[in-house]
């Protein structure tokens, strides 16, 4: 049986399916950050001294990985752009470059925790080293779960472009979203954890 | 044009589409200039109210850029706004719950 309303829009909604469904997601999603925000707020309001996170931190990598995110959220974009071209090729390359750019941030990752690792900052530390540890581990495993979709779509998922374009390209843009998103969430925990 | 015009792309929306790509790069330069803003602004070693509001204000121009333009949030349909008006209610609530615990005077307050 077909799933319904891929590609058509549903009359009551004004929407397909899928667009409703992951924009619901990303609302659970905003409640989940929204609750490790508001622990933050409280830990850090509570606490009677509070370390200032350039000076355990490593900023110039956090920024050189704001940069990395942003440029990956432009190439997600252009890809379902060429997709809405009808450039499958191009579609591939920019697909490609989210991936890479993906894979980047998550070994420069890599980096900061084993250097945090081998000073013995872990996460029970102290409340500022926890919540850090938390809230960028959370983020890490949206940016694996979002390169996974999107290795999907790059490789296997593509074939359905041959047989049906229109619903390739509304899954790429509802994968598309997600990404932003997750972009969306680390332009605030940047200034929040390693800026203030 | 929003992303629901996805199934077949006529040819006289490739126009739009070109306009949407210059539009997707300006956001991009204007993110990285914000970036760059950011940590310039947290050299300045402010007082710690200002830097956050500084800081958060900054956070939230970036934000808007990226869910306006990238998630398509300036064209999207009227169902899409509420479910986000929701959850931007819960998630002023929960982020003002743990704030108001902690002034005094106040009823959560031992």
């Amino acid at each position: 049986m077909d799933i319904p309303y891929t590609v058509e829009i549903r009359r009551d909604t004004g929407l397909t399916n899928g667009k409703i469904g992951i924009w619901l997601f990303l609302a659970s999603e905003v409640m989940l950050f929204g609750a490790l925000f508001a622990s933050y707020i409280l830990i850090r309001t509570g606490a009677p001294s509070w370390p200032r996170g350039d000076t355990i931190l490593n900023v110039p990598l956090a920024t050189f990985n704001t940069i990395v995110l942003i440029s990956s959220s432009v190439t997600m974009v252009m890809a379902w752009a060429s997709l809405m071209r009808h450039r499958f090729g191009t579609f591939r390359i920019y697909m490609g470059g989210t991936i890479l750019l993906g894979f980047v941030f998550l070994v420069v990752k890599y980096f900061e925790y084993s250097h945090k690792f081998h000073d013995g900052l872990f996460p029970s530390t102290n409340n500022f080293l926890a919540i850090y540890f938390t809230l960028t581990g959370l983020h890490m495993l949206h940016v694996f779960g979002g390169m996974c979709v999107n290795a999907y779509f790059w490789g296997p998922g593509a074939k359905l472009w041959k047989t049906n374009p229109e619903w390739f390209t509304n899954r790429v843009e509802h994968s598309g979203l997600f990404w932003h998103f997750v972009d969306l969430v680390w332009i605030f925990l940047f200034p929040t954890l390693y800026l203030l | 044009m929003t992303s629901d015009h996805a199934a077949s792309v006529p040819s006289d929306h490739a126009v739009d589409i070109d306009k949407h790509v210059r539009i997707y790069i300006t956001v991009f330069v204007a993110l990285m200039a914000l970036t760059i803003i950011t940590v310039a602004i947290s050299r300045l070693h402010l007082p710690i109210p200002i830097a956050v509001t500084v800081a958060l204000l900054v956070a939230i121009v970036k934000g808007s850029l990226v869910a306006c333009y990238f998630m398509h949030l300036i064209s999207e349909k009227r169902l899409i706004y509420a479910v986000l008006a929701l959850t931007a209610a819960f998630f002023v609530a929960l982020l003002a719950l743990p704030v108001l615990t902690v002034h005094d005077g106040f009823w959560i307050h031992q």
